[in-house]
């Protein structure tokens, strides 16, 4: 194709865009946008899955029954959406081993978040109430992203994501209700995962390389600074309903903006752990890639059994 | 058929060597399969989306677990994703444009008295 198809190719794309209509796989579309894709939604499609560690650490360690069933279900979603988002991925031409190659080598990255330690029950709480808060807050957004297979997952995505926000809540709730030394660890917790949760939410708008291109691609519809404003004016409130404080002393309500003012992020925790030096980095990784190459031989046996059988129906056909 | 003996889990030295030997044989990945699921008896199969599986049995198995944890549906159909033939969007104006055309195909080019009620 010259460039000139190319350009009037692409500008077709962007009022297609511009109109709202979706775009699928088998469009045609412009390489940049492609990739782009790709990456946004494998590193999505990542965090599902290393976000199922920090929580798995607790299901043996579960205080009831009634915990244990919640948070296993909670785990198997994400598991799901994992594969929601992977296969998406997979619409537009990239192999799922490609993408697992990725991830292990350190190559793509996942939400920063999942490199902290779950260090009490509590912190399953908190997890749910913030981290999972955070995530639909970026999410209900995309359930109307330009790429069709896209906005389809996270649809489903956020239609069951709503309960692991509640379960999470109801955690923190139940604690900082008890007795003192449980609401101590409801607060600790809190006051672990406040900050990392706001970071998830990305660097702020000056700092942020792609927001531009992903805002006329609808992969983004708000931008960072905003949706972090808006999960704090949202979780505030929820912490002073169940007594618990958020770790922040500028904190404070601001009547002419009708929002939260908020102190300072710090932004070289946020960047270390990113750049894989954070609490966690290492031990996730490795307890990934163990479970990858530790279950080859059971995806082979599985592989191998499905040919012996198909073998032995062609046999009997004969 | 190769065969293999399950790598000892408990034998570090052993499990590295079982790993490698088994890496190598191991280029196989599981196919792609296409899920579609009947929400409720009355409607038709709807496509929810795919997922890799040994064969079709286990595409079944999964798709159960991934695709309706939630009551989602009665009914699921599995289908390889290469037996599948889709219509490329490139055609889309030969394919699908002589229909605009064809008002006479909608009943509301048709010119009733106003007397006739419901037809």
């Amino acid at each position: 194709m010259s460039e000139e198809q190319i350009k009037n190719l692409e500008k077709q794309f962007d009022e297609r865009i511009l109109r709202d209509e979706k775009i699928e796989p088998k469009d045609w579309m412009p390489e940049k946008y492609r990739q782009t894709h790709i990456r946004q939604m494998s590193q999505h499609a990542h965090s599902e899955v290393v976000g199922m560690l920090p929580e798995g650490n607790w299901i043996t360690r579960a205080p009831s029954l009634r915990r244990k069933v919640a948070l296993l279900a909670k785990i198997q979603d994400e598991a799901g959406h994992g594969l929601y988002l992977y296969s998406a991925c997979e619409t537009l031409g990239v192999s799922r081993n490609e993408l697992y190659d990725q991830l292990h080598s350190g190559k793509a990255k996942y939400s920063s978040i999942f490199n902290y330690p779950t260090i009490t029950w509590a912190d399953m709480g908190a997890i749910g109430w913030l981290v999972d808060g955070a995530a639909i807050i970026n999410q209900v957004p995309l359930c109307n992203t330009s790429y069709g297979p896209y906005a389809r997952a996270m649809i489903r995505v956020c239609k069951e994501e709503s309960f692991h926000q509640r379960q999470g809540y109801e955690i923190m709730m139940k604690l900082a209700n008890g007795t003192p030394e449980q609401k101590e660890m409801a607060q600790d917790a809190l006051n672990r995962w406040w900050w990392p949760s706001l970071m998830m939410l990305g660097p702020t708008d000056d700092k942020s390389v792609h927001t531009a291109q992903s805002m006329k691609w609808k992969l983004k519809r708000k931008t960072n600074d905003d949706l972090r404003q808006q999960f704090i004016d949202q979780t505030v409130p929820q912490a002073e309903l169940i007594g618990l404080t958020i770790p922040d002393s500028d904190l404070k309500w601001n009547e002419e903006s009708n929002s939260y003012d908020f102190g300072e992020i710090d932004w070289d925790e946020f960047w270390q752990v990113v750049k894989g030096h954070g609490p966690m980095n290492k031990e996730r990784m490795k307890a990934r890639v163990d479970a990858w190459e530790e279950g080859e031989w059971v995806r082979d046996a599985a592989m191998a059994y499905a040919e012996k059988k198909q073998e032995r129906k062609q046999k009997q056909a004969v | 058929m190769q065969q293999w003996l399950m790598p000892k889990r408990n034998k570090k030295e052993n499990k590295n060597k079982q790993f490698k030997k088994i890496k190598v044989m191991s280029k196989k990945n599981w196919p792609l399969w296409e899920i579609f699921v009947r929400s409720k008896n009355g409607l038709e199969h709807r496509h929810f989306g795919s997922l890799h599986a040994a064969d079709a049995e286990m595409a079944l198995e999964n798709a159960r677990d991934v695709y309706t944890r939630r009551n989602e549906g009665v009914s699921i159909w599995v289908v390889e994703s290469k037996h599948i033939t889709a219509s490329n969007p490139e055609h889309n104006g030969e394919l699908f444009e002589p229909a605009q055309d064809k008002v006479y195909r909608h009943p509301t080019f048709y010119d009733l008295p106003d007397e006739v009620k419901h037809m």
